[in-house]
């Protein structure tokens, strides 16, 4: 393999700043947890490219482990989007104001 | 120029380009469309840095499984609005990309210090999974990181229940007593 691994991190790092400007500057909920599928993404990358780097399988199976999380994560978040929607017709975090101090 | 360097700078631009237009589309389907093209430009990144089977999982796992789920939630939630794009804090678009060049740039720095731009990964990874890289995951999976897996397996049924319950109608349990009165509306009150 020739391509450097900083090249990995790099593109890592901005995909997860791209994930960060995207959870930062929206409120409908849907497009921020996309955003944040974004940053998990890029954490993985840089998880496998270490695992790499390394010559360690451990990393893999941590960004694997990251995966099934992030499945189970992605089911409870929309299911929790779903009832917000249910109960106010919006899915607007600046609607959501009910915890709010 | 070796073939995974260009299969490299083919992708990765792909890859920002995708991650652009999920942020800069204003319908939120074109988003999520947008996302999964980005998700199988990573999983292309796992092919070259030798995790095949992550490659696999990637595909199914993220640009099938979730984002299936996200765009049925998006129809679900309905599609036809698009969203609106006024601030309502003060500065807040350019502040958020003022601290993600911030941040790209810090990572810069970090990279270059820690890892230094030119560093290949060392050769003879293959050598360390003769039998193929699934089969190596799967070792390392299954002897040193055994509870974990099991304890994700809990996760996910536990996962999937809090779905079920958190979506289903508001479908209230009705108690035995209430059963009772009303099979009987006009209960005799013993002497």
């Amino acid at each position: 393999m020739r391509t450097p691994i900083a090249y990995f991190l790099l593109l890592a790092g901005l995909l997860f700043a791209m994930g960060t400007v995207g959870v930062l500057i929206n409120r409908n909920a849907l497009r921020i947890f996309m955003s944040v599928e974004l940053q998990l993404n890029a954490v993985n990358l840089t998880l496998v490219a270490f695992a790499r780097m390394h010559g360690d399988l451990t990393g893999q199976v941590l960004a694997f482990f990251s995966m099934v999380v992030a499945a189970a994560e992605v089911v409870v978040g929309l299911a929790i989007i779903v009832t917000i929607y249910r109960s106010r017709r919006s899915v607007d975090v600046d609607d959501v104001r009910e915890m709010r101090w | 120029m070796p073939l995974d360097n260009v299969v490299f700078w083919v992708f990765a631009p792909i890859a920002i380009a995708s991650a652009v237009g999920m942020l800069v589309m204003r319908n939120v389907v074109h988003a999520a469309l947008f996302l999964i093209v980005n998700f199988g430009c990573i999983a292309v990144m796992y092919l070259l840095l030798d995790a095949p089977f992550l490659f696999a999982v990637q595909i199914v796992v993220y640009a099938g499984a979730i984002m299936v789920l996200f765009l049925f939630v998006i129809m679900l939630l309905g599609v036809d609005r698009d969203d609106v794009r006024t601030e309502r804090l003060f500065l807040q678009r350019p502040l958020a990309i003022v601290l993600a060049v911030g941040f790209v740039a810090e990572i810069s720095v970090a990279v270059r210090a820690g890892v230094g731009f030119a560093t290949l990964a060392p050769a003879g990874f293959e050598q360390l999974q003769p039998a193929g890289n699934a089969q190596a995951v799967a070792e390392v999976l299954f002897r040193d990181y055994f509870f974990p897996f099991e304890v994700t397996s809990i996760l996910l049924i536990v996962a999937a229940i809090a779905a079920m319950v958190l979506a289903q109608r508001n479908v209230r349990a009705v108690t035995q007593a209430e059963l009772d009165t009303v099979a009987d509306p006009d209960p005799v009150v013993a002497p």
